[in-house]
């Protein structure tokens, strides 16, 4: 791993402060550290995140779930208020890798990694969530932009996510069996003013589908969409999965979610 | 170049290392500690698996630098007065090992388990050792070494 200089910062100020075009925000360490190991980032700054105590944390309010940057995977899958307001959210976190993974590994970290196969993506399309940063708020429709590329600009920092409670809501994923990434996830969410289906896994970016969205508002049950066919030309195709599986996969996952809803 | 002051093992350690210190370097080329093991680049095998402040986690992708005055268990300070711990015990009963290089990690991970769950079942144990791999055992011995030390400790 290349040398660099480690900076662990007191609040949002410093870290951004501290932040240049040649520097990385450290968080769980656990997509960031084995990047650097394998050589494929380097950067001459780490800015520490995790001492802003500011960052961590879950506040429940009725109708929002409001979750702290550094907050790890285990604190999301064992929180009573997480599994009181939005269960499907608790269990998505309790699903991630292992639980040395979830021990370190934040939510923050999660999203602003936007790994084409990763679980929290989904839960915040599906949650129409709110992103905040140190400068503003974005919706989780427009925050996710591509594979690994998010609305987020240099030196910006995620401070807090801020799920919306469903009507009722379910994620299922077909794990891959060494490191428990989506080969695909489906995150179905009931809300009152219509149904959103988050799909991960399958493209190389996260994405609200329309097809089953609009099947399943006009009718909520597993019936009406069993059996469609989605379009696999743009889905994702490597040694785990071929592209028409993934597409066939999406449909038997969502089906899963409205049965488990 | 930081500073770490950690205690490992109920001993108080000051060292000065460079900043992109890994806690599995720090511990196997600073300390001489070398039965956490690195058996991966990717994060992914668990043999470097320790104790920081009582929780399990991956000592190859944390920074020395970053877990402050920490208090670090690895698996040299598990034993008690020459006698092993229950763990390694029925690892041992069991035969949980062949070649031994998974082990220090299954044993450091799974007493986490136990500490958060008493008595757990066969499958709660495979869902736990999902971060631990062992290329000889097969598992069916390191799942019952792990229940044979939680009806002993
Ligand atoms: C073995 C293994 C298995 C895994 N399995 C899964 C899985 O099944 N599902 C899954 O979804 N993920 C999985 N992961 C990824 C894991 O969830 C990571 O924790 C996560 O992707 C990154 O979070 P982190 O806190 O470790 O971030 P870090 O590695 O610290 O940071 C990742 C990136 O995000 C940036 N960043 C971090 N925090 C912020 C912030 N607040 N604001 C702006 N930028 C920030 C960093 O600068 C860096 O670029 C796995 C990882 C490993 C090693
Ligand atoms: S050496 Fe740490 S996970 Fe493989
Ligand atoms: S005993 Fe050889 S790797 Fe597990």
């Amino acid at each position: 791993m290349k040398s660099f200089n480690y900076h662990s910062a007191k609040d949002s100020k410093e870290a951004s402060k501290l932040s240049s075009s040649n520097s990385a925000f450290l968080a769980g360490g656990m997509t960031t550290i084995p990047s650097m190991k394998l050589g494929l980032a380097s950067y001459k700054d780490i800015i520490d995140i995790k001492g802003i105590k500011k960052l961590s944390g879950i506040k429940v309010s009725g109708k929002s779930v409001i979750i702290g940057a550094t907050t790890k995977h285990v604190e999301v899958a064992n929180s009573k208020d997480v599994k009181k307001a939005i269960p499907s959210l608790a269990l998505l976190a309790e699903g991630i890798g292992d639980p040395q993974v979830r021990n370190r590994g934040t939510i923050g970290g999660s999203i602003a990694n936007n790994d084409p196969s990763a679980d929290y993506p989904s839960a915040c399309v599906a949650l129409d969530a709110i992103v905040h940063t140190n400068e503003r708020k974005i919706e989780a429709s427009k925050f996710f932009k591509g594979m690994f590329e998010t609305a987020l600009k240099k030196g910006e920092l995620i401070e807090a996510i801020e799920f919306k409670v469903p009507e009722k809501s379910s994620y299922q994923k077909h794990p891959n069996p060494a490191s428990r990434y989506a080969v695909v996830g489906v995150y179905v969410a009931k809300h009152k003013n219509g149904t959103i289906v988050a799909v991960t896994g399958a493209k190389p970016c996260v994405y609200n589908d329309k097809d089953l969205s609009k099947a399943l508002d006009s009718n909520f049950s597993a019936n009406s969409i069993s059996g469609m066919k989605l379009k696999s030309s743009d889905m994702n195709s490597d040694i785990h999965a071929s592209a028409e599986y993934r597409a066939n996969l999406v449909v038997i996952q969502a089906k899963k979610a409205v049965e488990a809803c | 170049m930081t500073e770490i002051t950690l205690d490992v093992n109920g001993k108080k350690i000051k060292k000065t290392v460079p900043d992109n210190t890994l806690l599995s370097t720090f511990l196997r080329e600073h300390l001489n500690l070398t039965g956490t093991h690195v058996g991966c680049d990717t994060s992914q095998c668990g043999a470097c698996v320790v104790h920081v402040n009582g929780e399990s986690l991956k000592s190859c992708t944390t920074l020395a630098a970053d877990i402050g005055n920490a208090k670090v268990t690895t698996i040299e300070g598990l034993e008690k007065n020459g006698k092993m711990h229950p763990m390694q015990e029925a690892f041992k009963k069991m035969h949980g090992l062949q070649c031994g290089f998974c082990t220090p990690g299954m044993v450091m991970s799974a007493i986490d388990l136990l500490k958060k769950n008493k008595n757990p079942s066969d499958n709660e144990i495979r869902d736990w050792l999902e971060g631990n791999i062992c290329r000889c055992t097969g598992y069916q011995n390191i799942v019952a070494a792990v229940k044979e030390a939680s009806s002993k400790m």
